[in-house]
């Protein structure tokens, strides 16, 4: 009796683990089928093309596709020096009496829910904008600010943990020889974390490109690309959250996957490049 | 300036900085919550709870269809997310351990964990709302689910390594066999912390938007039948806060607030949970 239970418990067990790779490779496969109708039409001129224009069957990729890469690229430069500076000042500079309200209260708020970035954006952010730089406000220098502030949290977070790892006895060292904080943190916090935190930084952005809801409500979803990011534009998570229910026609929707397909492919190299590359070394040691 | 004042001098330039950095970026964090917590408080009434959506200008509206929607969505999400992510965990940590299956498995697990959500209701969207033609609760509580699996499996496995190898092989010696083992020794050992990751699983996915945008949709009435398009507080908050009526931003607001602090307040009882096993 109770090796038949064993036997039922091992295979149970196993069989939903295998779930998981069950499911990754089905949302390639489903991805990948629903889009064959727009790869076939468009081919690789879909990533180049900027057109995209519904009532004339003809789509292009190229606007939501850049847009996706520079908002990103936004977030990420006025995210990052941010987030070292919290992670600097929360591991090195802050009193202990500072460091754990502080660094609690930063990891709380990266479990507020994006929409709520997104609605502050929009209603508080964009007049902002609007003041200082016309025009509308809404646009791709305001989505990449109110990224940068939505991943500020994780960005931070993960940054101090990987400076945390250095071990004590090894700045203590460097203290006793005379070095001031900066150079400890230099010459011995930032060398030792380099991997951890390079990883997690890569870690952040996996997220910014995926990000949908921070972004939906100002980027504007304008499909036409501009290095004037005080234009209204549009990335691949703006345009599936504003389409997606209002698209007709097939031809339309396999356009609209081809572009979650790209955006997953994206974000699994993103993601894979990170885990594999930089925070392999630290795996399972936590 | 001696090379020892320069050091210092930089040194204190920097951490000036990097203090200056913090705060700034604590000043706008703390603006968002600002923003948050007061316009929430000033939509929130009793009509928010015990109305159902109206059109814009009616005095009677409130959030109870988003509410009891959202209940249900991430409710049932977590009846089927939690099991397959809890026995999948077990998996890894009890049986696959490192093996190059268990790697994989964990490998992907993290990736399609950082997936792009609005992704996964594409995916969705393919496979169940296309076919059935319509909209549907299913499909909502389908995504959610498919994003809590990987976050539930990934703490599951981490909690139950942390649980000592000589409490398995103490309980093998006496006969048990290998189930009873875990079962009996192995989850004990880990309850809070795998309670802890459940909640911080719950957490995660009763923010999520864009997974429901086109699976669960959206409804202003009341609806229990999962079968049906369902509302949740998440796409009426977009919903509501796109819309130029007043106060259907205000109620907006108050949808924010109510799943922010619902939300934080989950977290904060998984932290308390383990602070209290480290307690012991």
């Amino acid at each position: 009796m109770s090796t038949v239970l064993d036997k039922l418990f091992a295979n149970g067990t196993r069989l939903t683990a295998l779930l998981v790779l069950l499911i990754v490779a089905w949302i390639f496969t489903v991805l990948f089928q629903e889009s064959m109708l727009s790869i076939q039409s468009f081919g690789f001129e879909f990533l180049t093309n900027e057109k995209w224009a519904p009532n004339l069957e003809k789509f292009g990729g190229y606007a939501a596709i850049m847009g996706s890469i520079m908002s990103t690229f936004l977030a990420m430069v006025l995210s990052v020096p941010v987030a070292i500076g919290v992670a600097i000042f929360l591991s090195e500079i802050a009193p202990q009496r500072l460091k754990s309200p502080v660094g609690i209260s930063i990891e709380l708020l990266a479990a507020i829910p994006s929409v709520i970035y997104g609605m502050w954006g929009l209603f508080y952010f964009v007049p902002i904008v609007r003041d200082i730089v016309g025009g509308v406000g809404i646009s791709m220098l305001a989505a990449g600010i109110v990224l940068a502030i939505m991943i500020l949290p994780f960005t931070a977070a993960v940054t101090r943990d990987a400076m945390n790892t250095t071990p004590d006895i090894l700045k203590e060292s460097a203290y006793a020889l005379g070095g001031t904080k900066w150079d400890v943190i230099r010459d011995i916090v930032i060398p030792y974390a380099k991997a951890g935190i390079i990883g997690s930084l890569i870690l952040a952005l996996g997220r910014a490109v995926g990000e949908t809801m921070a972004v939906t409500f100002v980027m504007g979803n304008v499909h036409k690309f501009s290095l004037d990011i005080t234009q209204p534009s549009t990335s691949i998570p703006v345009t599936l959250a504003n389409e997606f229910t209002e698209a007709d026609g097939d031809l339309y929707f396999s356009s609209l996957f081809e572009l979650a397909l790209i955006l997953m492919v994206m974000s699994f190299i993103v993601i894979a490049v990170s885990k594999f590359y930089f925070l392999r070394r630290t795996r399972r040691a936590s | 300036m001696t090379a020892v004042e320069k050091r210092k001098l930089i040194s204190k330039i920097v951490l000036g900085l990097s203090s200056l950095s913090a705060a700034l970026g604590l000043f706008f964090l703390f603006w968002i919550l600002y923003v948050l917590v007061s316009n929430g408080l000033e939509a929130l009434n009793w009509n928010v709870f015990v109305f159902e959506g109206a059109p814009p200008g009616y005095e009677e509206s409130g959030l109870k269809q988003a509410l009891v929607g959202q209940l249900i969505l991430v409710g049932t999400a977590s009846l089927i997310g939690v099991p397959l992510g809890v026995l999948a965990g077990t998996y890894l940590s009890e049986y696959g351990q490192k093996s190059k299956l268990a790697e994989t498995i964990r490998d992907i697990s993290d990736i399609m964990m950082s997936a792009p959500s609005i992704v996964i209701g594409a995916f969705v969207y393919a496979i169940i709302v296309a076919p059935m033609g319509h909209f549907s609760g299913w499909a909502g509580v389908a995504a959610l689910a498919i994003m809590m699996i990987p976050i539930i499996l990934r703490t599951t496995d981490d909690m139950l390594h942390l649980v000592p190898s000589t409490l398995r092989e103490a309980a093998f010696a006496l006969g048990a066999p290998k189930y009873k083992v875990i079962v009996q020794v192995v989850y004990r050992g880990a309850k809070a912390g795998v309670l802890t990751g459940i909640l911080l699983g719950i957490a995660r996915i009763a923010g999520e938007t864009a997974p429901l945008l086109f699976t669960s949709f959206n409804d202003n009435f009341m609806n229990t039948d999962l079968n049906e398009p369902m509302a949740s507080l998440t796409v009426t908050m977009y919903n509501y806060a796109t819309s130029p009526y007043e106060d259907w931003q205000r109620l907006g607001w108050a949808a924010a607030f109510i799943l922010s602090m619902f939300i934080l307040g989950i977290n904060i009882l998984g932290r308390l949970i383990l602070l209290k096993k480290k307690g012991k």
